[in-house]
């Protein structure tokens, strides 16, 4: 990846940056620059809370060749109390314990190397929640 | 506009073809369907194509495939829209004949999926890159938490999802252009390796090469072509988010829903009149949430249709006669265009084994990405 596409993408990636509609109050992730509800174009930038809930899920056997090491691995679609869904890693347990309905939190970790050099990307993944 | 016809259609075989480049591939199908129709010249080419850049290191297919067939100079392009790319060309070809802009039409499809790309990294150009790919999800992995959804929604099992591999493989060993000519067992699906749970590797469509091709005219021309036009009564396209994560319900394909109404619409019916359907099996759960969309069956219930025998062969509405994705191949480009072919075939009683008894009106429906976008045609007798 160029590196001014990943410089780009560091506030969704590391602070989970969103928008919300002034208008209809939908939060969407990333920031866009036009609401998908409603059209509008008065968004407010705004953090994501750092906790969700697994929507649906998957424990992936065969991954991309940058991510066969770590397979098995876990991904799901999560839901954050503002009603962001986000895709991500669910790590630190069991796989097969990533079902619908799971809490989670989002934490800053590294998600793949990239290109001959190994640059080293960051973004989020998720834990169970305790 | 003007009513337009598929009055020839040509498709190479589908599945490892390693003496076969691209071009090859195309200039088959493409000549094989002017051929049959006796045409030597054409006014337009669409190729579908979802991405020879990455699987062959080619991009620019119109003029490349206009020279393959020896039509240098004629209009040309590439059209796509991932694994709908078929169908998006077949809806361009539609419209330059119905609009008038050109009589001749040749919509095609090609890929060329086996040439040494990595073809899970290139499939996953289909997802959103900045927000899937990037966290390492894959096709089956996106498929499988469609169906992890609908388990939890409907009670769905592994055991129905493999029964939708089994109907479809006993169809694609009637099909001599199927990648896999042979039927399979509920139990071969539920012991094959786990790709992304609860899918496993017989629960998905295979890595394929193959072209397919139709030849559009207007309907007061056809004669000139064939004694047994078809008829493209209608074309449904529509789009939804790109990422899972930005659907409402990830059980429900929207953009298919849409494609159908519109698709439907156009064509002046409702889905109790469609008597035979190809649908999008890339994933055994895809041609159960496609069934539900069309309102082939009511929502939720898409998990007894195989099982049941209703989308078999002989049963109420034969799916997938082709053998779908899933045994026949899916050259991800090709798809399209080769469902709209399983529909003329039928409904000029060309099917042989897998014919569908007095099949009047037949559908075909094909899926770009993980339901980010869809294309429906509907094909009738005349």
């Amino acid at each position: 990846m160029p590196s001014p596409r990943y410089w780009r993408e560091i506030p969704a990636r590391f602070r989970l940056e969103a928008c919300r509609c002034t208008s209809c109050g939908t939060t969407s992730f990333p920031p866009r620059l036009v609401c998908p509800s409603c059209r509008g174009r008065s968004l407010e930038r705004t953090a994501l809370s750092r906790t969700a809930r697994v929507i649906t899920s998957t424990v992936i056997h065969v991954g991309p060749a940058e991510f066969q090491m770590e397979a098995p691995y876990a991904m799901a679609v999560v839901e954050t109390p503002e009603k962001a869904r986000l895709m991500t890693q669910v790590v630190d347990c069991d796989p097969q314990s990533v079902l619908p309905g799971m809490e989670v939190s989002l934490e800053f970790r590294k998600i793949r190397r990239e290109g001959k050099g190994g640059i080293l990307c960051y973004g989020y993944k998720a834990v169970p929640r305790l | 506009m003007r009513e337009v016809a598929i009055v020839a259609a040509g498709m190479s075989r589908f599945g490892e073809l390693w003496d076969l480049s691209l071009r090859d591939l195309f200039a088959t199908a493409a000549l094989e369907a002017m051929e049959k129709a006796g045409a030597d010249h054409i006014d337009a080419l669409y190729v579908g194509n979802m991405s020879a850049g990455k699987f062959v290191g080619q991009e620019h297919l119109g003029p490349l495939m206009a020279e393959a067939i020896g039509l240098s100079g004629v209009a040309a392009g590439r059209v796509e829209s991932a694994c709908a790319s078929g169908g998006l060309a077949l809806r361009a070809g539609f419209a330059e004949v119905a609009s008038g802009m050109s009589d001749l039409v040749l919509a095609a499809g090609v890929e060329k999926m086996t040439d040494g790309a990595d073809v899970t990294e290139v499939l996953a150009t289909a997802a959103d890159q900045e927000l899937e790919a990037y966290h390492g999800v894959t096709f089956p992995g996106l498929y499988a938490m469609i169906a992890r959804a609908h388990m939890q929604a409907f009670g769905t099992t592994e055991e129905d999802l493999a029964w939708v591999s089994v109907k479809n493989h006993r169809h694609g060993a009637l099909n001599p252009k199927a990648q896999f000519r042979r039927e399979i067992k509920v139990e071969d699906v539920l012991r094959s390796a786990l790709v992304a749970e609860p899918l496993r590797l017989l629960h998905c469509s295979p890595v394929s090469d193959g072209a397919a091709a139709v030849l559009l005219c207007p309907l007061d021309q056809a004669r000139k072509y064939t004694d047994r036009p078809v008829k493209l009564l209608a074309s449904g396209v529509a789009t939804s988010s790109m990422s899972l994560a930005g659907r409402a319900d990830p059980a429900f394909l929207d953009a298919v829903q849409r494609s159908a109404e519109r698709a439907y619409k156009m064509a002046g019916i409702g889905p109790g009149d469609v008597q035979v359907a190809e649908v999008h099996d890339c994933f055994a759960i895809a041609e159960i949430c496609c069934l539900e969309a069309l309102g082939l069956v009511e929502r939720g219930k898409g998990n007894q249709a195989a099982r049941s025998g209703m989308t078999a062969l002989g049963g109420r509405i034969p799916v997938n006669t082709s053998g779908g994705l899933k045994s026949k191949g899916h050259p991800v480009g090709a798809t399209g265009i080769a469902q709209a072919i399983e529909i003329f075939e039928q409904l000029r009683d060309e099917a042989g084994e897998r014919q569908v008894q007095k099949a009047r009106i037949g559908l075909a429906q094909n899926m770009g990405g993980s339901g980010a976008s869809s294309v429906t045609h509907i094909l009738g007798r005349v």
